[in-house]
Protein backbone atom coordinates (compact mmCIF):
# COMPACT_ATOMS: atom_id res chain seq x y z
CA UNK A 1 0.00 0.00 0.00
CA UNK A 2 2.51 2.51 1.02
CA UNK A 3 4.98 2.00 -2.14
CA UNK A 4 2.89 2.82 -4.94
CA UNK A 5 5.86 4.64 -6.81
CA UNK A 6 7.89 1.82 -6.71
CA UNK A 7 6.33 0.21 -10.30
CA UNK A 8 6.85 3.30 -12.26
CA UNK A 9 10.47 3.44 -10.37
CA UNK A 10 10.76 -0.37 -11.46
CA UNK A 11 9.36 -0.17 -15.30
CA UNK A 12 11.41 -0.30 -17.92
CA UNK A 13 11.22 1.61 -20.59
CA UNK A 14 9.02 -0.05 -23.00
CA UNK A 15 10.85 -0.65 -26.47
CA UNK A 16 8.64 0.26 -29.14
CA UNK A 17 6.80 -2.50 -31.06
CA UNK A 18 7.82 -2.23 -34.45
CA UNK A 19 4.14 -1.58 -36.82
CA UNK A 20 2.92 -1.93 -40.23
CA UNK A 21 1.87 1.56 -41.09
CA UNK A 22 -1.37 2.67 -41.72
CA UNK A 23 0.24 2.74 -45.86
CA UNK A 24 1.62 -0.70 -45.45
CA UNK A 25 -2.07 -1.96 -44.03
CA UNK A 26 -4.07 -0.41 -46.83
CA UNK A 27 -2.40 -2.42 -49.26
CA UNK A 28 -2.30 -5.10 -48.16
CA UNK A 29 -6.03 -5.18 -47.65
CA UNK A 30 -6.47 -3.94 -51.49
CA UNK A 31 -3.90 -6.88 -52.43
CA UNK A 32 -6.16 -8.96 -50.46
CA UNK A 33 -9.40 -7.80 -51.32
CA UNK A 34 -8.16 -8.01 -55.39
CA UNK A 35 -6.81 -11.69 -55.24
CA UNK A 36 -10.21 -12.63 -52.99
CA UNK A 37 -12.32 -10.84 -55.87
CA UNK A 38 -10.24 -12.53 -58.99
CA UNK A 39 -10.70 -15.42 -57.05
CA UNK A 40 -14.67 -15.44 -56.87
CA UNK A 41 -14.63 -13.78 -60.13
CA UNK A 42 -11.90 -16.13 -62.40
CA UNK A 43 -14.57 -18.96 -63.36
CA UNK A 44 -17.14 -16.77 -64.68
CA UNK A 45 -14.68 -14.29 -66.63
CA UNK A 46 -11.73 -16.50 -67.18
CA UNK A 47 -12.78 -20.50 -67.58
CA UNK A 48 -10.05 -22.81 -67.01
CA UNK A 49 -9.86 -26.16 -68.89
CA UNK A 50 -7.57 -27.63 -65.95
CA UNK A 51 -6.47 -30.40 -68.58
CA UNK A 52 -5.87 -28.21 -71.64
CA UNK A 53 -2.78 -28.44 -73.66
CA UNK A 54 -1.70 -26.52 -76.09
CA UNK A 55 1.69 -27.89 -77.36
CA UNK A 56 2.42 -25.35 -79.89
CA UNK A 57 2.79 -22.89 -77.63
CA UNK A 58 5.21 -24.71 -75.14
CA UNK A 59 7.53 -22.29 -72.82
CA UNK A 60 6.66 -18.89 -74.59
CA UNK A 61 8.33 -15.80 -72.87
CA UNK A 62 6.32 -13.30 -71.26
CA UNK A 63 4.55 -11.35 -74.22
CA UNK A 64 1.38 -9.25 -74.84
CA UNK A 65 -0.90 -12.87 -75.51
CA UNK A 66 0.65 -14.50 -72.30
CA UNK A 67 1.69 -11.89 -70.01
CA UNK A 68 3.60 -14.06 -67.34
CA UNK A 69 4.17 -16.61 -70.44
CA UNK A 70 3.57 -20.22 -71.24
CA UNK A 71 4.94 -23.53 -69.02
CA UNK A 72 5.88 -26.82 -70.91
CA UNK A 73 2.46 -27.85 -71.74
CA UNK A 74 1.62 -24.77 -73.35
CA UNK A 75 -0.33 -23.75 -70.42
CA UNK A 76 -0.85 -19.66 -69.54
CA UNK A 77 0.98 -19.50 -66.61
CA UNK A 78 -1.03 -16.47 -64.89
CA UNK A 79 -3.98 -18.30 -65.63
CA UNK A 80 -3.32 -20.82 -63.62
CA UNK A 81 -1.66 -19.19 -61.19
CA UNK A 82 -5.11 -17.20 -60.57
CA UNK A 83 -7.23 -20.90 -60.29
CA UNK A 84 -3.67 -21.90 -58.27
CA UNK A 85 -4.45 -19.29 -55.89
CA UNK A 86 -7.74 -19.76 -55.53
CA UNK A 87 -7.44 -23.61 -54.62
CA UNK A 88 -4.79 -22.60 -51.93
CA UNK A 89 -6.63 -19.85 -50.42
CA UNK A 90 -9.69 -22.40 -50.04
CA UNK A 91 -7.53 -24.95 -48.94
CA UNK A 92 -5.73 -22.24 -46.08
CA UNK A 93 -9.01 -21.14 -45.32
CA UNK A 94 -10.68 -24.96 -44.19
CA UNK A 95 -7.47 -26.44 -43.06
CA UNK A 96 -7.47 -23.40 -40.53
CA UNK A 97 -11.29 -23.70 -39.45
CA UNK A 98 -10.35 -27.80 -39.05
CA UNK A 99 -7.01 -26.75 -36.96
CA UNK A 100 -9.29 -24.63 -34.75
CA UNK A 101 -12.26 -26.80 -34.13
CA UNK A 102 -9.86 -29.95 -33.44
CA UNK A 103 -7.78 -27.39 -31.06
CA UNK A 104 -10.68 -25.81 -29.33
CA UNK A 105 -12.57 -28.94 -28.63
CA UNK A 106 -9.02 -30.27 -27.06
CA UNK A 107 -8.50 -27.08 -25.18
CA UNK A 108 -12.18 -26.97 -24.18
CA UNK A 109 -12.03 -30.06 -22.80
CA UNK A 110 -8.53 -29.87 -20.99
CA UNK A 111 -9.20 -26.62 -19.93
CA UNK A 112 -12.35 -27.55 -18.15
CA UNK A 113 -12.49 -31.31 -17.20
CA UNK A 114 -8.85 -30.72 -15.89
CA UNK A 115 -7.16 -33.18 -13.70
CA UNK A 116 -5.92 -36.37 -15.31
CA UNK A 117 -7.59 -35.40 -18.79
CA UNK A 118 -6.27 -32.73 -18.74
CA UNK A 119 -2.41 -34.14 -18.30
CA UNK A 120 -2.90 -36.87 -20.46
CA UNK A 121 -4.05 -34.13 -23.46
CA UNK A 122 -1.40 -31.51 -22.89
CA UNK A 123 0.73 -34.54 -23.15
CA UNK A 124 -0.34 -35.38 -26.30
CA UNK A 125 -0.07 -32.46 -27.65
CA UNK A 126 3.40 -31.87 -26.26
CA UNK A 127 3.94 -35.37 -28.19
CA UNK A 128 2.82 -33.78 -31.64
CA UNK A 129 4.39 -30.71 -31.12
CA UNK A 130 8.00 -32.68 -30.96
CA UNK A 131 7.83 -33.97 -34.39
CA UNK A 132 7.74 -32.08 -36.99
CA UNK A 133 4.46 -30.92 -38.73
CA UNK A 134 5.49 -30.40 -42.29
CA UNK A 135 6.78 -34.28 -42.20
CA UNK A 136 3.40 -35.10 -40.09
CA UNK A 137 1.28 -33.83 -42.52
CA UNK A 138 3.13 -35.71 -45.52
CA UNK A 139 2.89 -38.74 -43.30
CA UNK A 140 -1.45 -38.11 -43.19
CA UNK A 141 -1.28 -37.37 -46.96
CA UNK A 142 0.66 -40.70 -47.74
CA UNK A 143 -1.75 -42.35 -45.88
CA UNK A 144 -4.69 -41.28 -47.57
CA UNK A 145 -3.87 -40.99 -51.33
CA UNK A 146 -3.35 -37.22 -52.26
CA UNK A 147 -6.67 -35.22 -52.57
CA UNK A 148 -8.03 -32.35 -51.93
CA UNK A 149 -9.50 -33.48 -48.67
CA UNK A 150 -6.03 -35.07 -47.85
CA UNK A 151 -4.33 -31.95 -47.70
CA UNK A 152 -6.66 -30.02 -45.96
CA UNK A 153 -7.40 -33.20 -43.26
CA UNK A 154 -3.06 -33.19 -43.08
CA UNK A 155 -3.13 -29.41 -42.37
CA UNK A 156 -5.68 -29.00 -40.04
CA UNK A 157 -4.74 -32.39 -37.97
CA UNK A 158 -1.38 -31.01 -37.54
CA UNK A 159 -1.74 -27.35 -36.46
CA UNK A 160 -4.54 -27.51 -33.84
CA UNK A 161 -2.04 -27.79 -31.05
CA UNK A 162 -1.00 -24.08 -30.87
CA UNK A 163 -5.20 -23.40 -30.56
CA UNK A 164 -6.00 -26.64 -27.98
CA UNK A 165 -3.04 -24.43 -25.84
CA UNK A 166 -4.47 -21.22 -25.94
CA UNK A 167 -8.58 -22.42 -25.40
CA UNK A 168 -6.77 -24.41 -22.64
CA UNK A 169 -4.89 -21.71 -20.66
CA UNK A 170 -7.33 -18.95 -21.67
CA UNK A 171 -10.20 -20.95 -19.81
CA UNK A 172 -7.62 -22.08 -16.77
CA UNK A 173 -7.51 -18.42 -15.92
CA UNK A 174 -10.87 -17.62 -16.76
CA UNK A 175 -12.20 -20.27 -14.48
CA UNK A 176 -10.41 -18.96 -11.21
CA UNK A 177 -12.39 -15.53 -11.24
CA UNK A 178 -15.15 -14.98 -9.65
CA UNK A 179 -17.91 -14.23 -11.73
CA UNK A 180 -17.55 -18.10 -12.05
CA UNK A 181 -17.89 -18.19 -8.91
CA UNK A 182 -20.51 -16.24 -8.72
CA UNK A 183 -22.36 -18.63 -11.66
CA UNK A 184 -21.33 -21.63 -9.86
CA UNK A 185 -23.01 -20.42 -6.92
CA UNK A 186 -26.12 -19.16 -8.32
CA UNK A 187 -26.66 -22.56 -9.38
CA UNK A 188 -24.75 -23.03 -13.08
CA UNK A 189 -24.71 -26.23 -14.63
CA UNK A 190 -21.12 -27.04 -16.26
CA UNK A 191 -22.30 -27.06 -19.85
CA UNK A 192 -23.86 -23.32 -18.98
CA UNK A 193 -20.81 -22.00 -17.15
CA UNK A 194 -19.11 -22.82 -20.41
CA UNK A 195 -20.96 -21.95 -23.24
CA UNK A 196 -22.59 -18.99 -21.49
CA UNK A 197 -19.18 -17.51 -19.29
CA UNK A 198 -16.48 -18.72 -20.69
CA UNK A 199 -16.74 -19.52 -23.55
CA UNK A 200 -17.74 -16.31 -24.60
CA UNK A 201 -14.43 -14.60 -23.62
CA UNK A 202 -12.42 -17.12 -25.51
CA UNK A 203 -14.04 -16.82 -29.09
CA UNK A 204 -12.80 -13.57 -30.12
CA UNK A 205 -9.03 -14.99 -29.73
CA UNK A 206 -9.84 -18.41 -31.01
CA UNK A 207 -11.30 -16.47 -34.02
CA UNK A 208 -7.37 -14.66 -34.38
CA UNK A 209 -6.13 -17.56 -33.96
CA UNK A 210 -7.43 -18.78 -36.99
CA UNK A 211 -6.89 -16.11 -38.93
CA UNK A 212 -3.30 -16.20 -38.03
CA UNK A 213 -3.38 -19.44 -39.07
CA UNK A 214 -4.66 -18.91 -42.93
CA UNK A 215 -1.16 -17.55 -44.43
CA UNK A 216 0.44 -20.52 -42.45
CA UNK A 217 -1.84 -23.20 -44.07
CA UNK A 218 -1.69 -21.93 -47.35
CA UNK A 219 2.59 -22.03 -47.34
CA UNK A 220 1.77 -25.86 -46.28
CA UNK A 221 -0.40 -26.44 -48.70
CA UNK A 222 2.07 -25.11 -51.34
CA UNK A 223 4.61 -26.95 -49.81
CA UNK A 224 2.73 -30.35 -49.86
CA UNK A 225 1.94 -29.94 -53.22
CA UNK A 226 5.55 -28.78 -54.61
CA UNK A 227 6.58 -32.47 -52.54
CA UNK A 228 4.48 -33.96 -54.97
CA UNK A 229 2.07 -34.85 -51.80
CA UNK A 230 -0.74 -32.01 -52.56
CA UNK A 231 -3.37 -32.21 -55.50
CA UNK A 232 -3.26 -34.12 -58.20
CA UNK A 233 -0.68 -32.74 -60.90
CA UNK A 234 -3.10 -31.41 -63.20
CA UNK A 235 -5.14 -29.19 -61.19
CA UNK A 236 -3.86 -25.60 -60.47
CA UNK A 237 -2.35 -24.87 -57.42
CA UNK A 238 0.86 -22.84 -56.73
CA UNK A 239 2.55 -25.38 -55.29
CA UNK A 240 2.34 -27.62 -58.16
CA UNK A 241 3.13 -24.78 -60.57
CA UNK A 242 6.47 -23.94 -59.03
CA UNK A 243 6.77 -27.86 -58.83
CA UNK A 244 6.49 -28.15 -62.69
CA UNK A 245 8.12 -24.62 -63.03
CA UNK A 246 11.51 -26.39 -61.59
CA UNK A 247 11.88 -28.42 -64.82
CA UNK A 248 11.35 -25.26 -67.55
CA UNK A 249 13.87 -23.33 -65.43
CA UNK A 250 16.70 -25.62 -66.45
CA UNK A 251 15.56 -24.83 -69.83
CA UNK A 252 15.62 -21.35 -69.78
CA UNK A 253 12.17 -20.62 -69.17
CA UNK A 254 12.49 -18.71 -65.75
CA UNK A 255 9.05 -17.34 -66.09
CA UNK A 256 6.84 -20.66 -65.50
CA UNK A 257 8.06 -20.64 -61.78
CA UNK A 258 8.31 -16.93 -61.02
CA UNK A 259 4.29 -15.74 -61.23
CA UNK A 260 2.81 -18.61 -58.91
CA UNK A 261 6.17 -17.96 -56.51
CA UNK A 262 4.96 -13.97 -56.42
CA UNK A 263 1.63 -14.50 -56.03
CA UNK A 264 2.40 -16.63 -53.40
CA UNK A 265 4.54 -14.74 -51.59
CA UNK A 266 3.00 -11.23 -52.49
CA UNK A 267 -0.79 -12.85 -51.04
CA UNK A 268 0.37 -14.65 -47.93
CA UNK A 269 1.97 -11.53 -46.98
CA UNK A 270 -1.17 -9.45 -47.30
CA UNK A 271 -2.75 -11.89 -45.51
CA UNK A 272 -0.15 -12.01 -42.76
CA UNK A 273 0.00 -8.19 -42.49
CA UNK A 274 -3.43 -7.95 -41.75
CA UNK A 275 -3.92 -10.53 -39.44
CA UNK A 276 -0.86 -9.21 -37.75
CA UNK A 277 -2.12 -5.98 -37.58
CA UNK A 278 -5.70 -7.38 -35.86
CA UNK A 279 -3.58 -9.18 -33.42
CA UNK A 280 -1.35 -5.91 -32.43
CA UNK A 281 -4.67 -4.50 -31.84
CA UNK A 282 -6.87 -6.83 -30.68
CA UNK A 283 -4.70 -8.79 -27.75
CA UNK A 284 -0.56 -7.94 -27.17
CA UNK A 285 -0.98 -10.89 -24.43
CA UNK A 286 -1.34 -13.96 -27.19
CA UNK A 287 1.46 -12.49 -29.71
CA UNK A 288 3.94 -15.09 -27.71
CA UNK A 289 1.41 -18.23 -27.70
CA UNK A 290 0.60 -17.64 -31.39
CA UNK A 291 4.40 -17.85 -32.49
CA UNK A 292 3.58 -17.94 -36.15
CA UNK B 1 -24.27 -33.48 14.38
CA UNK B 2 -25.18 -30.18 14.83
CA UNK B 3 -28.88 -28.00 14.90
CA UNK B 4 -30.28 -25.69 12.27
CA UNK B 5 -27.37 -23.45 10.35
CA UNK B 6 -24.35 -22.97 8.41
CA UNK B 7 -21.10 -25.13 9.84
CA UNK B 8 -17.55 -25.32 9.18
CA UNK B 9 -16.16 -28.44 11.03
CA UNK B 10 -12.43 -28.46 11.75
CA UNK B 11 -12.21 -27.01 7.61
CA UNK B 12 -8.32 -27.30 6.96
CA UNK B 13 -7.50 -25.46 3.65
CA UNK B 14 -3.75 -25.38 2.04
CA UNK B 15 -2.68 -24.04 -1.21
CA UNK B 16 0.61 -25.84 -2.44
CA UNK B 17 2.43 -26.47 1.23
CA UNK B 18 1.35 -23.10 2.42
CA UNK B 19 -1.78 -23.86 5.45
CA UNK B 20 -4.17 -21.41 4.93
CA UNK B 21 -6.73 -22.68 7.89
CA UNK B 22 -6.40 -24.85 10.20
CA UNK B 23 -9.13 -27.06 11.75
CA UNK B 24 -11.51 -23.93 11.86
CA UNK B 25 -14.84 -24.48 13.76
CA UNK B 26 -17.33 -21.68 12.30
CA UNK B 27 -21.06 -21.90 12.94
CA UNK B 28 -24.13 -19.31 11.81
CA UNK B 29 -27.28 -19.89 13.08
CA UNK B 30 -30.23 -18.88 10.69
CA UNK B 31 -31.26 -15.13 11.51
CA UNK B 32 -27.97 -15.01 12.91
CA UNK B 33 -24.93 -12.40 12.14
CA UNK B 34 -21.78 -13.02 12.49
CA UNK B 35 -19.03 -11.05 11.93
CA UNK B 36 -15.41 -12.55 11.10
CA UNK B 37 -12.23 -10.86 11.34
CA UNK B 38 -8.73 -11.14 11.07
CA UNK B 39 -5.24 -9.55 9.22
CA UNK B 40 -4.87 -10.01 5.44
CA UNK B 41 -3.52 -13.39 4.63
CA UNK B 42 -5.50 -15.05 7.57
CA UNK B 43 -7.55 -17.14 5.44
CA UNK B 44 -11.00 -15.39 5.70
CA UNK B 45 -11.90 -15.39 1.97
CA UNK B 46 -10.86 -18.57 1.77
CA UNK B 47 -13.10 -19.58 5.07
CA UNK B 48 -15.59 -17.67 2.88
CA UNK B 49 -15.24 -19.67 -0.36
CA UNK B 50 -15.13 -23.08 1.57
CA UNK B 51 -18.66 -22.06 3.37
CA UNK B 52 -20.07 -20.49 -0.02
CA UNK B 53 -19.23 -24.67 -1.90
CA UNK B 54 -16.78 -23.29 -3.66
CA UNK B 55 -13.88 -24.99 -2.76
CA UNK B 56 -13.41 -28.46 -1.34
CA UNK B 57 -11.62 -28.14 2.45
CA UNK B 58 -8.95 -30.62 2.81
CA UNK B 59 -9.69 -31.58 5.95
CA UNK B 60 -13.32 -31.05 7.63
CA UNK B 61 -16.40 -30.44 5.75
CA UNK B 62 -19.33 -27.55 5.67
CA UNK B 63 -22.76 -28.67 6.80
CA UNK B 64 -25.60 -27.05 6.28
CA UNK B 65 -28.47 -27.48 8.96
CA UNK B 66 -26.72 -30.47 10.10
CA UNK B 67 -26.26 -32.16 6.83
CA UNK B 68 -22.65 -32.74 5.67
CA UNK B 69 -21.62 -31.43 2.50
CA UNK B 70 -19.42 -33.28 0.07
CA UNK B 71 -17.18 -31.87 -2.14
CA UNK B 72 -17.87 -28.10 -3.72
CA UNK B 73 -18.66 -26.33 -6.86
CA UNK B 74 -20.78 -28.77 -9.61
CA UNK B 75 -20.32 -31.53 -7.09
CA UNK B 76 -22.70 -29.82 -4.85
CA UNK B 77 -26.02 -30.08 -6.50
CA UNK B 78 -27.55 -26.65 -7.61
CA UNK B 79 -30.65 -26.43 -5.17
CA UNK B 80 -28.13 -27.35 -2.03
CA UNK B 81 -25.73 -24.64 -3.83
CA UNK B 82 -27.96 -21.86 -3.86
CA UNK B 83 -28.71 -21.84 -0.74
CA UNK B 84 -25.53 -19.91 0.07
CA UNK B 85 -25.20 -17.23 -1.48
CA UNK B 86 -21.76 -14.93 -2.02
CA UNK B 87 -20.97 -11.42 -2.23
CA UNK B 88 -17.33 -10.57 -3.38
CA UNK B 89 -15.10 -7.96 -2.34
CA UNK B 90 -14.68 -6.31 -6.34
CA UNK B 91 -17.89 -6.29 -8.11
CA UNK B 92 -15.75 -5.69 -11.10
CA UNK B 93 -14.05 -9.26 -10.60
CA UNK B 94 -17.63 -10.38 -10.18
CA UNK B 95 -19.77 -9.84 -12.48
CA UNK B 96 -19.43 -11.14 -16.67
CA UNK B 97 -17.87 -7.49 -18.70
CA UNK B 98 -20.21 -8.80 -21.49
CA UNK B 99 -24.04 -9.32 -19.87
CA UNK B 100 -25.87 -6.01 -18.75
CA UNK B 101 -26.68 -5.71 -15.06
CA UNK B 102 -30.30 -6.62 -16.01
CA UNK B 103 -28.65 -10.15 -17.19
CA UNK B 104 -26.75 -10.19 -14.29
CA UNK B 105 -28.96 -10.13 -11.96
CA UNK B 106 -31.74 -12.60 -14.04
CA UNK B 107 -28.74 -15.30 -14.87
CA UNK B 108 -29.19 -17.79 -11.64
CA UNK B 109 -32.63 -17.76 -12.45
CA UNK B 110 -32.52 -18.51 -16.10
CA UNK B 111 -29.45 -21.33 -15.32
CA UNK B 112 -31.72 -22.60 -12.99
CA UNK B 113 -34.58 -23.02 -15.43
CA UNK B 114 -37.15 -20.53 -14.15
CA UNK B 115 -39.60 -19.17 -16.54
CA UNK B 116 -38.47 -15.68 -18.30
CA UNK B 117 -41.80 -14.14 -17.10
CA UNK B 118 -41.06 -15.06 -13.67
CA UNK B 119 -37.48 -13.79 -14.09
CA UNK B 120 -38.49 -10.41 -15.62
CA UNK B 121 -40.65 -10.20 -12.21
CA UNK B 122 -37.94 -11.43 -9.92
CA UNK B 123 -35.16 -9.06 -11.70
CA UNK B 124 -37.71 -5.99 -11.83
CA UNK B 125 -38.53 -6.43 -7.81
CA UNK B 126 -34.81 -7.07 -6.95
CA UNK B 127 -33.78 -4.04 -8.97
CA UNK B 128 -36.58 -2.00 -6.98
CA UNK B 129 -35.13 -3.06 -3.60
CA UNK B 130 -31.38 -2.48 -4.36
CA UNK B 131 -31.87 0.93 -5.96
CA UNK B 132 -31.25 0.19 -9.64
CA UNK B 133 -33.27 2.52 -12.14
CA UNK B 134 -34.55 0.89 -15.34
CA UNK B 135 -31.88 2.52 -16.81
CA UNK B 136 -28.68 1.22 -15.39
CA UNK B 137 -30.08 -1.84 -15.25
CA UNK B 138 -30.28 -2.11 -19.84
CA UNK B 139 -26.05 -0.65 -19.40
CA UNK B 140 -23.21 -3.23 -19.00
CA UNK B 141 -20.31 -3.08 -15.78
CA UNK B 142 -18.14 -0.74 -17.68
CA UNK B 143 -20.52 1.67 -18.09
CA UNK B 144 -21.65 1.68 -14.13
CA UNK B 145 -19.75 2.71 -10.48
CA UNK B 146 -18.63 0.15 -8.22
CA UNK B 147 -21.38 0.88 -6.20
CA UNK B 148 -23.91 0.34 -8.54
CA UNK B 149 -22.69 -2.84 -9.54
CA UNK B 150 -22.07 -4.18 -5.97
CA UNK B 151 -26.04 -3.14 -5.64
CA UNK B 152 -26.53 -5.69 -8.86
CA UNK B 153 -24.22 -7.96 -7.44
CA UNK B 154 -26.47 -8.00 -4.08
CA UNK B 155 -29.37 -8.49 -6.33
CA UNK B 156 -28.22 -11.58 -7.94
CA UNK B 157 -26.77 -12.85 -4.91
CA UNK B 158 -30.81 -12.92 -3.24
CA UNK B 159 -31.85 -13.94 -6.27
CA UNK B 160 -32.66 -17.34 -5.57
CA UNK B 161 -33.49 -16.35 -1.68
CA UNK B 162 -30.50 -17.54 -0.31
CA UNK B 163 -30.78 -19.24 3.58
CA UNK B 164 -27.33 -17.90 4.24
CA UNK B 165 -25.23 -15.10 2.64
CA UNK B 166 -21.88 -14.01 2.95
CA UNK B 167 -20.39 -11.10 2.46
CA UNK B 168 -16.59 -10.88 2.07
CA UNK B 169 -15.85 -7.82 2.24
CA UNK B 170 -18.72 -6.80 0.52
CA UNK B 171 -18.85 -2.92 1.47
CA UNK B 172 -15.25 -2.05 1.48
CA UNK B 173 -15.04 -0.79 -2.07
CA UNK B 174 -18.31 1.72 -1.25
CA UNK B 175 -18.86 4.86 0.13
CA UNK B 176 -20.70 5.61 3.25
CA UNK B 177 -24.11 6.24 1.61
CA UNK B 178 -23.70 3.11 -0.27
CA UNK B 179 -22.75 1.02 2.15
CA UNK B 180 -25.16 2.30 4.77
CA UNK B 181 -28.21 1.03 1.52
CA UNK B 182 -26.48 -2.23 1.14
CA UNK B 183 -26.68 -3.45 4.68
CA UNK B 184 -29.94 -1.88 5.13
CA UNK B 185 -31.40 -4.26 2.39
CA UNK B 186 -29.31 -7.06 3.92
CA UNK B 187 -30.62 -6.49 7.24
CA UNK B 188 -34.37 -6.19 6.04
CA UNK B 189 -33.90 -9.61 3.68
CA UNK B 190 -32.48 -11.04 6.71
CA UNK B 191 -35.40 -10.25 9.02
CA UNK B 192 -37.95 -11.00 6.29
CA UNK B 193 -36.17 -14.40 5.61
CA UNK B 194 -34.62 -15.42 9.13
CA UNK B 195 -31.21 -15.51 6.80
CA UNK B 196 -27.34 -16.34 8.44
CA UNK B 197 -25.04 -14.04 7.32
CA UNK B 198 -21.13 -14.07 7.65
CA UNK B 199 -19.89 -10.48 7.59
CA UNK B 200 -16.38 -10.22 6.83
CA UNK B 201 -14.83 -6.99 7.28
CA UNK B 202 -11.94 -4.75 8.57
CA UNK B 203 -14.07 -2.25 9.72
CA UNK B 204 -15.00 -2.52 13.62
CA UNK B 205 -17.34 -0.11 13.47
CA UNK B 206 -19.94 -1.32 10.86
CA UNK B 207 -19.15 -5.04 13.00
CA UNK B 208 -19.81 -3.70 15.93
CA UNK B 209 -22.88 -2.57 15.18
CA UNK B 210 -24.35 -5.15 12.35
CA UNK B 211 -22.96 -8.00 13.86
CA UNK B 212 -24.70 -10.15 16.70
CA UNK B 213 -21.45 -12.04 17.23
CA UNK B 214 -17.77 -11.19 16.48
CA UNK B 215 -15.38 -14.22 15.47
CA UNK B 216 -11.51 -13.37 15.24
CA UNK B 217 -9.53 -15.19 12.42
CA UNK B 218 -5.75 -15.19 13.54
CA UNK B 219 -2.88 -15.28 11.80
CA UNK B 220 -1.54 -18.33 10.63
CA UNK B 221 1.88 -19.05 12.13
CA UNK B 222 4.76 -18.33 10.24
CA UNK B 223 6.35 -22.11 10.59
CA UNK B 224 3.88 -24.82 9.91
CA UNK B 225 2.73 -25.46 13.34
CA UNK B 226 2.25 -29.00 14.53
CA UNK B 227 -1.33 -30.10 13.92
CA UNK B 228 -3.25 -30.72 17.00
CA UNK B 229 -0.93 -28.63 19.02
CA UNK B 230 -3.27 -27.37 21.92
CA UNK B 231 -1.00 -23.93 21.23
CA UNK B 232 -1.92 -23.79 17.55
CA UNK B 233 -6.03 -24.67 17.82
CA UNK B 234 -6.17 -21.58 20.34
CA UNK B 235 -4.43 -19.18 17.76
CA UNK B 236 -6.24 -20.64 15.11
CA UNK B 237 -9.39 -19.37 16.31
CA UNK B 238 -10.46 -17.59 19.22
CA UNK B 239 -13.94 -16.45 19.88
CA UNK B 240 -15.32 -13.17 21.61
CA UNK B 241 -18.45 -12.82 22.92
Amino acid sequence: MTDLAAPSRLRRPRRPVPRTGRAGVAVAAVVLAGAVAACLLAPVLWPLDQSAVELGAIRLAPSGEHPAGTDDLGRDVLHRSLYGLRISLLVGAIAALVATVIGGCVGAVAGTVGGWVDRALMRVVDTIAALPHLLLGIFVVAMLRPSLGAVILSIGLTHWLSTARIVRSELLSLRTRPFIDAAISGGASRARVLTRHLLPHVLPRLALATTLMVPHAVWHETALSFLGLGLPPHLASLGNMINDGQRSLLTGAWWASLTPGLVLIVVTLALATLTGRWRDRLDPRVRAELNL
Amino acid sequence: MSDAGLAARQVTVSYGRQRVLDGVDLHIAPGETVGLRGPSGSGKSTLARVLALLHTPEGGHVSIDGVPIRGARHRVPAAVRTRVAILFQSPRAATDPRLSLADIVAEPLRATGVPAPAVRARTTELADLVGLTPDLLGRRPHAVSDGQLQRACLARALVHRPDYLICDEATAMLDASTQAHVAAVITAYQREHTAGVLLITHDTALMSRWASRGVDLAARPASPARPGSADHRDRALSRRS
